[in-house]
């Protein structure tokens, strides 16, 4: 298919979920998937201010992305916090150079393989509400056409959190950001009822509960509810073989 | 990254302990001061609704608690029924057609905002918390944080006086905050289905041997990933 086609395609598919009551979480995760096949990059995550004065990792497409952010979390350093901090667009960081700005990330990225970072800001006028991370292994920077898509992946993800015609409603962002992170933990949980169940990974028990929830046309946050619940019969998930990497 | 308002809550909390023990009790009026608000609550809830009210500051906050429960409708009841925060903070104009009677019960006790937080780990759902207000308009951003740190709290100290109550002699320098790993989640999970217990179970049974064996829980859930560390017959141990 086309680029432009699936662009436009991608679009609607994300827009489409912004109905009312619609699961936070399950459009994140897609978000941050979308991310990786339609820009330039490896991996993909997402974080959103927790409210409480600190960020957390809600979305992310591989283990990897998710530990990185975990680490500026903790460290406190790194181009996520300061694209957070700022409001501002931190793109094509070269991390062969970047130590002496973010020193103890850098040394992490370039230990699980990656070469160039980028992070955008989910901003709505002056207030920041989270930032989108892309890990990349290759070092060739995005062009523009790439980065104009990731920002508006990034704008769309914001606009799904504000819930577009709450624009300004602070109490339905409270709802949402305070939902999202109560769901990322029973997704978490259900990974973990999941794997000892069918007796596999973790991250190979998130892949079957994703292709579950599409085959049924269900939300992750459903799926994961009927694994924990134990009212998904998970007898017949069989494990995939692991994914190539 | 560590939440170190929760900690300093708990720790408050416990301070304020005139038989060693932290309570519930303390919890809500340190909440209601630090806030300045009318009247904050606590209630348990189960899979099924709202279970009871565990605390509330005064007279008042605990008159609507029991209203909600008698009634079975409110920001409480639908924060434990959806796991969502309900904030209302003009009840007047957005709480009246949702909970009529709830509505007029929190009119005539001189409270016009309501700020219901569901006390929440994922599935294992604990509780709920709520603020009660004279004055109508939103939490500033500095109140929300407080406040959800309030929740958090009293989150950790639920599951505490659960362990406690089922026996499993907890001592109170126990009494610490969540670690919010992916890694811990997953281990309740795994824990879950190993000693086949609910996942609030679970997340005890970790807390507990991480306890006993003096070492982080998050290093623990990692061996639980890996296979190293095993709850198949931990519940024969006890």
């Amino acid at each position: 298919m086309a680029r432009e086609q699936r662009l436009a395609q991608v679009f609607v598919e994300l827009a489409d979920t912004l109905v009312d009551e619609f699961d936070v979480v399950d459009f994140l995760q897609t978000l941050t998937e979308r991310c990786v096949e339609l820009v330039d990059t490896d991996a993909a995550g997402l974080m959103l201010d927790d409210q409480r004065g600190a960020l957390q990792v809600v979305a992310y497409t591989d283990e990897s992305a998710r530990l990185l952010e975990l680490f500026e979390l903790q460290r406190a350093e790194g181009p996520c916090l300061d694209c957070f901090a700022t409001g501002r667009v931190i793109a094509n960081i070269d991390l062969t150079t970047a130590a002496d700005r973010w020193p103890v990330f850098t040394e992490a990225a370039r230990d699980l393989g990656f070469a160039t970072c980028h992070a955008l800001p989910l901003r709505l006028r002056r207030q920041v509400i989270g930032a989108l991370n892309f890990f990349s292994v290759g070092s060739k920077p995005l062009s523009d056409d790439h980065l104009a898509v990731a920002q508006g992946l990034a704008d769309i993800a914001t606009i799904g959190l504000l819930h577009e015609r709450a624009a300004r409603d602070q109490v339905i962002l409270s709802e949402q950001l305070q939902t999202a992170l109560h769901t990322r933990i029973l997704i978490e949980q259900a990974k973990g009822v999941l794997s000892a169940r069918v007796g596999t990974s973790v991250e190979a028990a998130f892949r079957l509960m994703r292709t579950h929830a599409r085959r049924t046309g269900k939300t992750i946050t459903v799926v994961a509810e009927g694994i924990v619940e134990g009212s998904i019969d998970v007898s017949r998930f069989q494990p995939a073989p692991e994914r190539p990497r | 990254m560590a939440p170190i308002r929760v900690t300093e809550i708990l720790s408050a909390v416990l301070d304020e302990s005139t038989d060693g023990h932290a309570s519930p009790a303390a919890l809500v009026q340190m909440c209601a001061r630090t806030l300045r608000v009318g009247g904050v609550g606590l209630a348990l809830m189960t899979d099924e609704g709202p279970a009871g009210t565990v605390a509330a500051s005064d007279s008042t906050a605990l008159q609507l608690e029991e209203l909600q429960f008698s009634l079975g409708e409110g920001p409480c009841v639908d924060a434990s029924r959806t796991g969502r925060p309900v904030l209302q903070p003009d009840l007047a104009r957005t709480g009246q057609a949702r909970w009529p009677a709830f509505a007029a019960g929190a009119d005539a006790a001189g409270l016009v905002a309501v700020f219901a937080f569901p006390l929440r780990v994922g599935a294992i759902r604990i509780g709920v918390l709520d603020l009660y207000r004279s004055t109508v308009g939103v939490l500033t951003e500095r109140e929300l944080a407080d406040a959800l740190s309030f929740a958090d709290a009293a989150t950790t100290l639920l599951l505490h006086l659960q362990a406690r109550a089922a026996g499993w002699g907890v001592p109170e320098d126990s009494l610490v905050v969540l670690d919010d790993r992916a890694e811990v989640h997953q281990a309740t999970g795994i824990v879950s289905v190993q000693s086949g217990v609910s996942l609030q179970e679970a997340l005890l049974l970790l807390r507990a041997r991480a306890y006993t064996e003096q070492r982080p829980i998050g290093a623990l859930a990692v061996d639980v990933l890996k296979g190293v560390a095993d709850f198949r017959d931990d519940l024969d141990r006890e």
